[in-house]
């Protein structure tokens, strides 16, 4: 199973470092990640591998938020089968 | 990986634009909970329902958290239960007090199917359980009631018409100390569908399997912000933009559905493509109308809009789903959304343009906040022609008024939640008495003859 984390906020330093962390601490495989800065937003995709998660989604999705909030960011991790039910035939 | 651009699309979609599952109704078959006794088939009922739908709301808040939708409602909807107070005889509300004993159980906030059938004529338990409406929707908090007066193959049963007129009164009378809500959970139909996910009008039809799982997708906010990317074009690219968008919802309903569906071991039965409205700022389908460019819903043009609207609504999503029913159009329930409250308070929105907006939309008079002096009969004669506009032109047409008792024009109900609010509207008072008391049944129309 893959969930998708999108992470969008003010660019500063750290943030990747921040997530993989995150990641990492609930044991998800990171397998994809791309990202931009727009006018100093940063944008950021990342796929990440959920097989063998210590905890559950629902879990890293807190500890994302958590996170997030400290950093003034906003950060949505969700399963990756919504988007290819939305956005493919 | 999926492109960066519609990932960012779908987030933003849930996050900004109130893109959500409306609701996962499961639809549960109370036939075999038939007995003699009523006592004894109210704890079959109890039993039943606890049973199946035991894990609804932990799947339902499970889905939620792994795909990051939100999904607002967990609900049921039973079996008319007419039918099993035809075996039992007795006082009916017993089966609604059951009904929210089971909703308190589970967790859902709504249970619907307090409902009887009587589009053709009345059978056993049918005019007991229809006389009982008030006094159930009083003393329960959770219990929908709904009552199929009229379709397009039976004609209207004016009887029944003139009934639920006073039995909408006495339901309003009933609760007039909380905002007359007992209304509020009371949808009178012609042309009911059996698999409708959608409170307070959810029933399971005779002809539905044992148990079933429907879901009723949302998203008005999604539909209008995508008109706004498109400000110059015609009403074509209007259309064109509207059905893009309701496919994508719709294909987010149906994965949830046939996900619930799984999790739950029930037969997935229908995405309900909808667009529900909820009174919070953004998620409007009178701000859909106005980003198509009326000034304020209910001016002309609104019915041409709305028709636009409906139609490129189910043209969209009827390809992303293996099933659609329910009742899958725009809902126009005024209480209920934000613009619509606007509209309505301005008096630009008045009751004559929304029974026209009735003929184009997927139901039809809907949280409508009526003097609390309107007399039965008009109440019924309203009823009959939202009844008609529904036989003749074969879709669902319901009335959900609400007489504010106490109240008059200027003044509001306050219903909170998805209920909403809404101002009392002017209501035509010519009386309507004598057509009313005739009775009878309006014959089918010529469009019945198919066969």
């Amino acid at each position: 199973m893959r969930a998708i984390i999108t992470v969008v906020g003010q660019d500063t330093v750290g943030i990747l470092a921040s997530v993989s962390q995150v990641c990492a601490a609930h044991n998800a495989n990171i397998i994809e990640v791309t990202q931009s800065v727009l006018q100093e937003m940063f944008v950021m995709v990342m796929l990440v591998n959920i097989d063998h998660l210590s905890g559950s989604i629902n879990g890293l999705a807190q500890s994302m938020n958590e996170m997030g909030e400290e950093k003034n960011l906003k950060i949505h991790v969700m399963h990756e089968d919504i988007f290819h039910s939305m956005h493919r035939i | 990986m999926i492109n960066m651009k519609d990932i960012m699309e779908t987030v933003q979609m849930i996050e900004e634009e109130h893109l959500d599952i409306r609701t996962i109704t499961m639809g549960i078959s109370l036939l075999s909970c038939c007995d003699p006794d009523i006592d004894r088939s109210c704890q079959k009922v109890y039993d039943k329902i606890t049973t199946y739908a035991k894990n609804l709301v932990q799947v339902g808040e499970q889905i939620e958290a792994e795909y990051g939708i939100p999904i607002i409602n967990k609900r049921i909807a039973v079996t008319p239960i007419a039918m099993l107070a035809a075996a039992s005889g007795g006082d009916p509300v017993k089966y609604a007090q059951a009904l929210d004993r089971v909703a308190r159980t589970v967790g859902v906030n709504f249970i619907g199917g307090y409902s009887a059938l009587v589009h053709k004529g009345f059978a056993a338990g049918d005019k007991e359980l229809i006389e009982s409406i008030p006094r159930a929707l009083a003393q329960t908090e959770f219990v929908c009631s709904s009552v199929n007066i009229g379709s397009t193959k039976t004609g209207i049963n004016m009887d029944a018409v003139g009934m639920m007129g006073k039995v909408v009164c006495e339901a309003a009378r009933l609760t007039a100390n909380r905002d007359c809500i007992g209304a509020a959970k009371l949808v009178v139909f012609c042309n009911a569908p059996e698999d409708n996910p959608f409170m307070a009008g959810a029933f399971h039809g005779p002809g539905e399997p044992e148990c079933v799982v429907n879901v009723g997708v949302s998203g008005p906010g999604v539909v209008r912000a995508a008109l706004a990317k498109c400000p110059d074009g015609d009403l074509t690219d209007i259309a064109d933009v509207i059905k893009k968008t309701a496919f994508k919802i719709t294909r987010m309903g149906q994965l949830v559905g046939t996900e619930a569906s799984r999790r739950l071991g029930v037969p997935f039965g229908i995405v309900d493509l909808s667009l529900a409205p909820t009174p919070a700022v953004g998620d409007s389908v009178a701000h859909i109308l106005e980003e198509m460019g009326l000034a304020q819903c209910g001016c002309y043009g609104t019915t041409a809009a709305l028709a636009l609207l409906n139609d490129a609504v189910k043209k969209g999503g009827v390809m992303a789903s293996s099933h659609v029913g329910g009742l899958s159009g725009a809902f126009i329930p005024v209480s209920e959304d934000a613009g619509m409250i606007d509209a309505a308070r301005s008096g630009c929105l008045r009751l004559e343009k929304l029974e026209a907006m009735t003929a184009v939309c997927s139901v039809g008079l809907d949280m409508i906040v009526c003097p609390g002096d309107t007399p039965a009969e008009v109440i019924s004669a309203m009823i009959a022609d939202e009844a008609a506009i529904g036989m003749v032109n074969t879709k669902t047409t319901a009335v959900r008024v609400i007489p504010a008792i106490g109240k008059k024009e200027g003044e509001e109900l306050e219903f909170g939640g998805l209920l909403g609010s809404g101002p009392v509207m002017p209501v035509n008072q010519v009386s309507p008495a004598k057509f009313i008391s005739r009775g009878g049944r309006i014959p089918a129309p010529l469009q019945s003859l198919k066969n």
